[in-house]
């Protein structure tokens, strides 16, 4: 099955195709809601809740406005940034900066736990600092082209050549192993 | 549609961003059915993001079966007898209603139109920063060509048309301690489909020509200088037009143009 069909049944409540969806993509919000609160048992949390939204409100997704990978990266970052938002979190977490994945690179510790980012490391190699912070903005954290130039005080105009070439460097790493 | 200059203007990258309008996700969307490329680069796209979030969680995802028993099933509609009711007070407050839903949808179409209106200017004043870079990206090329042109011990070659092109010449500017060497080629008539020109240095006795490179993408090239490399004490330089990559041994029955260095 194509994955516009397991989407079309998944928004028929086909709770088949929702689970294959679910396996398709539960490590990647996972991932996108970690580098947000930067702790992955809260991360898991929040994914399953991101979920169930997503079942909850399947008939809100259109593919003509975009892919469907993106429709639930925006309703993750949504409830990460809400949860990092929230009183609660604010009490537990001080460091709230945007550096997930520049913090890696420069091997800080990232949470308590010891952990092994050696994929990342592979990801992310040879990219130039501005490009990592560009992809965290732009991809983890749905800054607008606007945002991400004030943020990184580049001309609004080169944000999206620059975003290609970043994304064409992650592409090589990829493909390179 | 240019589907390459499409692909290379970074707009299939925000597509999976999330961050264009919805007007623009639209359009991505019916050039994506239109286009197999576009589609397949979206998808490479999509993929790399992919990797890269999954590689930032370390830990096992939790499974399908911990949320099932959360999701809401569609056995919900919920039956509600309808009342009576027939005292005017209840007329005039479907009036009221009435009145305040006409004037909501007022207040909502208009500012849906400001909206817009606001969306597009955005989108215009996107496009001129884009012009802005690319204009001031090419000033700064033509200033360091320039730089290079003017430095003091380079070597200008004239070389003159052959034969075959007796009205065609280029111009080799040969910087003889970095070793580069500038080919200037506004002189040359366009290379047909499936050819190239390729630049020889030569050595006059006995006759021995050394390949420095070709002029690649000749035709869209806007200021045709090329920059090639010459570690050769170099006699003479040649052109020639060889068959796409280019050739071992000059055709020299399709030399361009011909320029002699002055010792």
């Amino acid at each position: 099955m194509t994955l516009d069909q397991l989407v079309l049944r998944f928004q028929q409540k086909d709770t088949i195709a929702f689970e294959k969806l679910y396996g398709m993509y539960i490590t990647n919000i996972c991932g996108v809601i970690t580098a947000i609160v930067k702790d992955e048992d809260l991360a898991e949390e929040i994914a399953q809740d991101v979920f169930i939204k997503a079942w909850n409100n399947a008939e809100s997704y259109t593919a003509s406005k975009g892919r469907f990978f993106t429709w639930l990266l925006n309703i993750a970052r949504n409830a990460a940034i809400d949860e990092i938002r929230s009183k609660s979190y604010k009490t537990q977490k001080q460091n709230l900066s945007v550096d997930f994945f520049v913090g890696i690179l420069e091997n800080e510790p990232v949470s308590e736990a010891e952990t092994d980012y050696s994929g990342v490391l592979k990801l992310l190699k040879n990219l130039k600092e501005k490009c990592t912070q560009l992809i965290e903005l732009l991809y983890f954290r749905g800054y607008s082209q606007k945002e991400v130039s004030e943020e990184l005080d580049i001309p609004l105009g080169t944000v999206k050549t620059r975003n290609r070439n970043c994304i064409g460097q992650l592409r090589k790493n990829m493909t390179a192993s | 549609m240019d589907i390459e200059k499409y692909i290379a203007s970074g707009v299939l990258e925000l597509y999976v961003a999330g961050t264009l309008s919805e007007e623009e996700n639209r359009e991505v969307h019916r050039n994506a059915e239109q286009y197999p490329e576009i589609m397949q680069e979206i998808e490479a796209i999509e993929a790399s993001i992919l990797a890269l979030s999954s590689a930032a969680f370390t830990g096992k995802a939790p499974e399908y079966h911990t949320i099932t028993n959360l999701l809401k099933s569609d056995d919900r509609v919920r039956n509600l007898s309808p009342k009576k009711s027939g005292s005017w007070i209840s007329y005039m407050g479907w009036a009221a209603s009435v009145a305040l839903a006409i004037g909501m949808f007022w207040i909502y179409s208009e500012n849906s139109q400001l909206k817009s209106d606001l969306e597009m200017s955005n989108q215009q004043n996107l496009n001129l920063e884009e012009q802005i870079a690319v204009a001031n990206d090419s000033k700064a090329k033509s200033e360091t060509l320039l730089k290079t042109l003017r430095e003091k011990d380079i070597q200008v070659v004239l070389l003159g048309g052959q034969d075959i092109a007796p009205a065609s010449y280029a111009k080799a500017y040969w910087n003889t301690t970095t070793q580069e060497i500038y080919i200037d080629a506004e002189g040359l008539p366009e290379p047909p489909d499936g050819m190239v020109y390729q630049v020889w240095s030569l050595k006059l006795e006995p006759l021995t020509p050394t390949s420095l490179g070709l002029l690649s993408d000749f035709t869209s090239d806007t200021n045709k200088v090329f920059a090639l490399t010459n570690p050769n004490s170099s006699e003479a330089f040649g052109i020639t037009l060889e068959p796409a990559g280019g050739s071992d041994v000059p055709s020299l029955d399709k030399l361009y143009t011909l320029g002699v260095v002055s010792s």
